[in-house]
């Protein structure tokens, strides 16, 4: 899968439900944790969202900030995951 | 416990404040003080009072005066030391004719002036009418506690215990204040004098303020929090079980007077925590004979404490009640709690106080011990433990060994999986690098609860950019600076959510709803003074919150309630008005209509909202809660918009012509009526 989709789906995910918005404009490399778009709960919503689209899974240690904290991040993140999939 | 509005016209003698406006007013706050309703009327003044009696029921009618009538004074609230001051004002020539702490206030204001205030210990809300000079005094008592409103136009002005009564006029503009708005959603209430509604002004807590003949406004802050400076040599200090013995001592006696300056039983809330232990526990000894204690229970077993409740209700003998509250629940008294809190509120946690005074009266019982205040004053709040360890932290900020101390206070995080643990750190990592700055306690808080505002409308940003918003960081006490940190955090602590949300739409707004007066030891002045002044290792000791007082409760209470892991009160949010289907009212305050109307939040955005909500609570077997994010925005919205909508329909017809005043005296009437018991026993 491109990257690309990845990019647009999961923004489009977290416009509609995170920012309430579906046309405002978020850089692939805004925090999300820092500006308080995503709080704890928030996160794992993401999280469910991407393993229910993606068919992918995380595992505890995965979940770090570092894997979350921007659109950029995450889709280099999923995809690395789908390119390889792991258990 | 009771109600006061009134009209002063600064200006002429031609127009007089009417009578039937005072009727309207209060009888919409009423239920403040359902008893006995009094009016006085001058060519200047109308003072209203609506009562609820708790001591001297025979003869302490309001409005009331001094010997030959020239200082008038409508009253809400308790001087617990009135026995202690009227003694004093005896010797100094003043005699008296009630036995109430009312007329105490009056002559007070007579011998010592504006200093009068600073005497009292308790809670109140006064406005005092000096005829002779034309002159008007209005103030509330140090926290808050009592609520007192008022709006001016030109040479006139009304005040109120509560807006509503404001707004039986028509007189009055009822419009949102943006201003109101930005705060709420900020620090989860408008600080005083700022409110939701524009041109409405609340008084500060521990403010006087005078108006001279001219209606030219002199104010006055007579008390705030304050605390020793950081470096300061503590003088006579106290060793730590001195300074247990004497909390206890303290303690006891602001309890004890809290239970005796009554002429009506008084009981006790419960929440099975230390402090209303404590205090029901203080309240048992301080008077013989029968003891009631009210207590809440959730069906939701995550907010429940029953256990803890029954365990304390049954050492201390009382007559125990419950409350069970469902979600439900809260949803059928949602619409009512925010009429009497006249405030958006970003939690539901009022309603269930709401259904307690409930229970409360229903038992009838007029007053009710709470352990409100203890939290701030001996630093209970996670929210100083954190600041603690984020103080802690930003001195080594690349440390991953410091942050780990939010396991010790957030046992769950230590089992998380990591990514709990990662975003709990990028949560309190925010402005570490502002370890300096004033709000450094509350900044996570603040920036978490602003993320809601993304829904406010267009208009309501610009109208918000174009206001002048007071600054609370830049008005600070001039030695805050000097402060330790965990002083630093009470003080913002007490200022921001005790006085205008804990103490107001949870506390007294919530009792007085069922004419419920709140009795509040740990803001007793003494206590307050005498916890302010400790050292802060004594109430947060390493990361033991509470620790004097803790040590003071050993042998008070059992120690399962003493050791037990702190719960904070909440109830169920977001959830309450979802299943099995949104009542109603939920959907019109949602609906597009309604919102245009309001036009405070952006109408797709919150739609958005509301069906994101619906749906993830259909989820079947969802055990995914509701993010804090959308449980204050869901609830935070749903208040504001009911509240809105509250503006154009209370314009009611209720003048309340069925108010039949026992105390009257109109110095405008022909006949110049005067029915007061006072007036009377000095005429005979």
């Amino acid at each position: 899968m491109k990257r690309e989709v990845i990019v647009e789906t999961t923004t489009d995910f977290i416009r509609k439900n995170f920012l309430f918005d579906d046309k405002v404009n978020l850089g692939e490399c805004d925090s999300l944790l820092g500006a308080g778009i995503l709080d704890s709960t928030g996160v794992l919503e993401l999280i469910a969202f991407l393993e229910l689209t993606y068919g992918v899974s995380f595992k505890d240690e995965e979940l770090v900030a570092e894997n979350f904290d921007s659109i950029a991040k995450i889709a280099g993140f999923v995809s690395g995951k789908i390119g390889n999939p792991v258990g | 416990m009771c109600a006061i509005a009134g009209i002063v016209h600064f200006d002429g003698r031609t127009d007089s404040p009417e009578v039937e406006d005072l009727r309207a007013m209060i009888s919409r706050i009423r239920h403040r003080g359902p008893e006995e309703f009094g009016c006085y009327r001058d060519h200047h003044t109308g003072l209203v009072h609506a009562r609820l009696a708790l001591i001297d029921i025979a003869t302490g009618q309001q409005p009331l005066s001094n010997e030959d009538g020239t200082l008038w004074i409508a009253f809400n609230g308790e001087i617990y030391n009135y026995i202690e001051l009227a003694k004093e004002l005896e010797k100094l020539g003043h005699r008296f004719r009630t036995h109430s702490d009312t007329e105490v206030v009056v002559h007070a204001y007579e011998a010592w002036g504006n200093e009068c205030f600073s005497r009292f210990n308790g809670d109140w809300a006064a406005a005092l009418w000096d005829r002779t000079r034309r002159r008007l005094v209005l103030s509330r008592d140090r926290i808050g506690v009592r609520p007192l409103f008022l709006h001016r136009q030109g040479q006139r002005l009304w005040f109120a215990s509560e807006v509503k009564a404001l707004f039986a006029l028509p007189v009055i503009p009822r419009e949102f204040d943006p201003r109101g708005m930005e705060q709420t959603f900020t620090s989860w209430a408008p600080i005083a004098p700022v409110t939701p509604f524009r041109g409405i002004e609340e008084i500060p807590p521990a403010c006087i303020r005078t108006y001279d003949r001219e209606g030219i406004l002199h104010e006055r802050i007579f008390w705030q929090p304050s605390y020793p400076c950081r470096d300061a040599e503590h003088k006579n200090a106290l060793s730590l079980p001195e300074a247990t013995e004497a909390l206890r001592e303290k303690l006891e006696r602001a309890t004890t007077l809290r239970m005796l300056r009554a002429d009506v039983p008084v009981g006790s809330y419960l929440s099975g925590g230390l402090d209303s232990s404590l205090t029901a526990r203080l309240g048992r000894r301080a008077k013989q004979g029968d003891f009631r204690t009210f207590s809440l229970r959730f069906s939701d077993a995550e907010f429940d404490e029953t256990e803890f409740q029954r365990a304390m209700a049954a050492t201390l003998d009382s007559a125990h009640v419950e409350v069970c509250v469902s979600r439900a629940d809260i949803a059928r008294v949602f619409p009512a709690v925010v009429m009497h809190a006249e405030k958006p509120i970003l939690r539901t946690a009022p309603a269930p106080m709401y259904l307690l005074s409930e229970a409360v009266r229903s038992a009838g019982i007029k007053a009710v011990l709470t352990g409100e205040g203890a939290d701030e004053m001996f630093g209970g709040y996670d929210i100083f433990r954190e600041a603690k360890i984020r103080e802690f932290w930003a001195r080594q900020p690349e440390s991953r060994i410091r942050p780990r101390l939010f396991e010790r206070i957030y046992p769950y995080l230590a089992r998380s999986p990591q990514h709990t643990k990662g975003l709990a750190q990028e949560f309190w990592r925010r402005g570490l690098d502002h370890a300096g700055r004033p709000g450094f306690s509350h900044e996570p808080r603040w920036t978490s609860t602003s993320g809601v505002k993304r829904f406010f409308s267009q208009e309501l940003r610009s109208a918000i950019a174009r206001e002048q918003l007071p600054d609370l960081l830049t008005s600070l006490p001039s030695s805050f600076n000097a402060w330790d940190q965990l002083a630093k955090a009470q003080y913002l602590e007490i200022v921001t959510l005790l006085s205008p949300y804990l103490i107001s739409s949870q506390g007294d707004r919530m009792l007085m709803a069922h004419s419920v007066e709140g009795r509040f030891p740990f803001l007793d002045v003494n206590v307050m003074e005498f916890a302010n002044g400790l050292p802060p290792a004594f109430k947060l000791c390493g990361l033991s919150e509470k620790h004097i007082l803790k040590r003071a409760a050993e042998g008070m209470i059992p120690a399962t309630i003493i050791q037990r892991q702190k719960q904070p009160y909440r109830a169920p949010d977001a959830i309450s008005f979802l299943l099995p289907e949104p009542p109603e009212y939920v959907r019109e305050a949602f609906s597009e209509d309604a919102l245009r109307k309001s036009g405070l939040f952006d109408v797709a955005a919150t739609r958005m909202l509301f069906n994101k909500c619906i749906a993830k609570a259909k989820e079947a077997g969802s055990v995914m809660p509701f993010s804090n994010t959308d449980n204050m925005s869901f609830v935070g919205i749903l208040s504001s918009q009911l509240l809105h909508a509250s503006l154009s329909t209370c314009i009611g017809m209720d003048r309340g012509t069925d108010i039949h005043f026992t105390t009257e005296v109109d110095a405008l009437s022909p006949r110049h009526v005067q029915r007061n018991r006072v007036q009377e026993a000095y005429e005979t």
